[in-house]
């Protein structure tokens, strides 16, 4: 029986073993007093009472840490932030309601901004409330047991401060970003944690495996599966040593061929402390996390400064943006079919980007007014017909005309597709694609007939399955023969165990997450294409 | 000067803009002065007091935007030319050019 796992966003790379330990908001109920002179003194002990725990936290830290407790006693000493709560209790209202009221409008206000660093702000404003109201209601923020895997919908910095983590553990949370604060924290202390796991987190219970670098978590590991992650926690460790080195150096196979090694991006902050130096290119770029649907869809203006932060910071390399891939296991409200019986068979990527031609030509626009600052270009997801991208193209080709009519900068940028569903890799002659990218991960569940999300079957989903590896081979012998550039997207390009198969079967370009750029590296360094690869054979039993 | 007031103008260009530590950064300077030191996004306001970390962050400035400050009273002249040292040095905690580079 195959284990159980569940895959998030990396916000801080690592591994971790251990008792999930979960964290609940404090529901405890306060009795108001009805008097509005008593609720308002109430509320200023509670604010007091936080003050003081926190200039006690400030005490013990330093440097960033202090930082940002620095600005939550700054906040909390504003007679701005208390004013509107003040006001709420003279007419009526209870001091925790009033509180919290107050916290959620500016929360709201902050989770609506525009740039992600004051959105993740947000974070900060929850750990006030919070930190305040369990002064009124009584609570106190217990020290956390050290050592365990935390798990909460999000966690605030004092929480994650109040915890030692000299002896291990790890975050994951339900909801979360990777620009938070206590993103920030987890990354300068090396604490694993993982974000936007979904609500089903919320219900783990006993001992789980967290690999943070690749977002995952294997719930009630089996044995096979301890040893495969201490495996892979060690191989960690040992590339980890020797990565300063090798990760900014071009990847070349033992007897000397060069592979490229682009990134695949989630959301450009992954982008800000790395330099460009260290890969070939952004080999992906998702562009969901323009597309959240609490915020609206991004208009062309929002879109277009996001690609060409991209394209600037990759000065010249080559950068494959694939337009929305929405539906299946990642609807948009407002935008992706309800209730279909079937998501991953129905209505996702360029079917239903070619549904809602309203929102994908904003994009289109987006992309043309970016190819002028860099070599952007544009990757197509779910292909299954040859019409799909002559339809694709005719849309593209009007909107740079009509941008360059209205005397808009704009460039028609070359248009790849995924390679994903199995008709594509099966009758690749018939694509007609400037590149093409092959995402194994779709492609396996497609080939397998096994769901990426069902547990029940995960043995079954496996990318090493010779069927695949024969779809690969022939995908990329059909890029040489045509001369056009053949990548590979999904989580197979960055696993050591799958990589010489990979270069064997004639890929020689892989696009990986940052976190797995030098691990990436090593395991081509290991490869020696003139020696003969041994069978493929499925590497599950 | 206008109508008693002192006003000057700088361009915020450390990569995250008015965040969180500079925003203290710039409140603590600001109530180091005597005078109602006053901010905002365009030169006839609407004007946010500089000693008020909670209005400072919700300006939300980031990079690029021209901050417009004004003063009056006793120390306002310094209290103005403070405020723009600390805008042009980028608020004393720019890690540099890979920041910049991916700031776009």
């Amino acid at each position: 029986m195959g284990d159980v796992r569940i895959k998030g966003r990396r916000a801080s790379p690592g591994f971790a073993a251990g008792e999930v330990v979960v964290l609940s908001r404090n529901g405890a109920a306060r009795v108001a007093t009805g008097d509005p002179a008593r609720e308002a003194q109430a509320l200023e002990l509670a604010v007091k009472a936080a003050t003081s725990e926190l200039a006690e936290l400030a005490r013990r830290t330093q440097g960033e840490e202090a930082d940002i407790i620095g600005f939550q006693i700054a906040l909390l000493g504003d007679a701005a932030l208390l004013e509107p709560a003040i006001a709420a209790i003279a007419n009526g209202a209870p001091a925790d309601h009033a509180w919290s009221s107050t916290l959620d409008r500016e929360i709201a206000d902050y989770e609506a901004a525009e740039d992600e660093y004051f959105r993740a702000r947000a974070g900060d404003f929850k750990d006030i409330r919070d930190r305040v109201l369990a002064h009124l209601t009584g609570v106190q923020v217990a020290a956390l047991h050290s050592g365990g895997i935390l798990v909460a919908d999000d966690l605030p910095p004092s929480r994650f401060l109040a915890v030692d983590w000299s002896h291990g553990g790890a975050i994951l949370l339900a909801s979360g970003s990777a620009s938070s604060h206590v993103a920030m924290l987890a990354r300068s202390r090396g604490v694993p944690m993982i974000v936007g796991l979904g609500r089903g987190v919320a219900t783990l219970t006993g001992e789980v495996l967290v690999d943070a670098g690749a977002g995952e978590v294997v719930i009630a590991p089996g044995e096979q599966e301890r040893r495969r992650f201490e495996a892979k926690r060690q191989s960690d460790l040992r590339i980890v040593s020797e990565a300063a080195t090798l990760r900014d150096k071009p990847a070349v196979t033992r007897d000397g061929t060069a592979i490229a090694v682009h990134l695949n991006i989630s959301d450009p902050d992954e982008l800000v402390s790395l330099d460009p130096a260290v890969c070939d290119g952004i080999g992906l770029v998702r562009t969901e996390f323009l597309f959240h649907a609490r915020r609206g869809l991004p208009d062309e203006e929002a879109q277009f400064r996001v690609y060409r932060r991209i394209a600037s910071w990759a000065a010249g390399k080559p950068v494959t943006i694939r337009t929305l891939d929405a539906g299946g296991d990642k609807p948009i409200e407002g935008l992706t079919f309800d209730g279909e019986s079937n998501p991953f068979l129905g209505s996702r990527g360029i079917r239903l980007s070619l549904a809602r031609p309203n929102v994908f030509r904003v994009q289109l626009r987006a992309l043309a007014r970016a190819a002028m600052h860099g070599d952007v270009r544009i990757m197509l997801p779910m292909i299954t017909v040859p019409d799909e991208i002559v339809a694709a193209r005719a849309m593209l080709d009007q909107e740079v005309r009509a941008l360059v009519a209205a005397g808009i900068p704009a460039r028609r940028p070359s248009i790849g597709i995924m390679v994903e569903v199995p008709a594509v890799a099966i009758a690749i002659d018939l694509y007609d694609a400037e590149f093409y990218s092959i995402g194994s991960n779709d492609l396996t569940q497609y080939v397998t007939a096994a769901g990426r999300d069902v547990a029940a079957v995960a043995d079954l989903a496996d990318a090493s399955h010779p069927a695949i590896m024969r779809l690969i081979e022939r995908v990329a012998l059909h890029g040489r023969e045509r001369r056009r550039e053949v990548c590979l997207c999904g989580d197979i390009g960055g696993d050591a165990e799958m990589i010489p198969s990979l270069l064997h079967a004639g890929l020689r370009s892989l696009s990986v997450p940052p976190a797995m750029l030098a691990r990436t590296k090593a395991a081509i360094g290991a490869v020696d294409l003139g020696v003969a690869q041994p069978m493929i054979v499925s590497r599950k039993p | 000067m206008s109508n008693g007031f002192v006003v000057a103008s700088a361009k915020l260009i450390n990569a995250v803009g008015l965040h969180a530590r500079p925003s203290v950064k710039l409140t603590q300077l600001a109530k180091s002065f005597a005078s109602n030191l006053e901010v905002a996004l365009a030169p006839d306001g609407p004007w946010v007091d500089a000693k008020s970390p909670v209005k400072i962050m919700r300006v939300k400035a980031s990079k690029g935007t021209v901050l417009h400050f004004r003063a009056r009273g006793a120390d306002a002249a310094a209290a103005v030319a403070s405020a723009i040292q600390l805008v042009e040095r980028r608020f004393d905690e720019e890690d540099g050019a890979q920041v910049e580079n991916a700031g776009g």
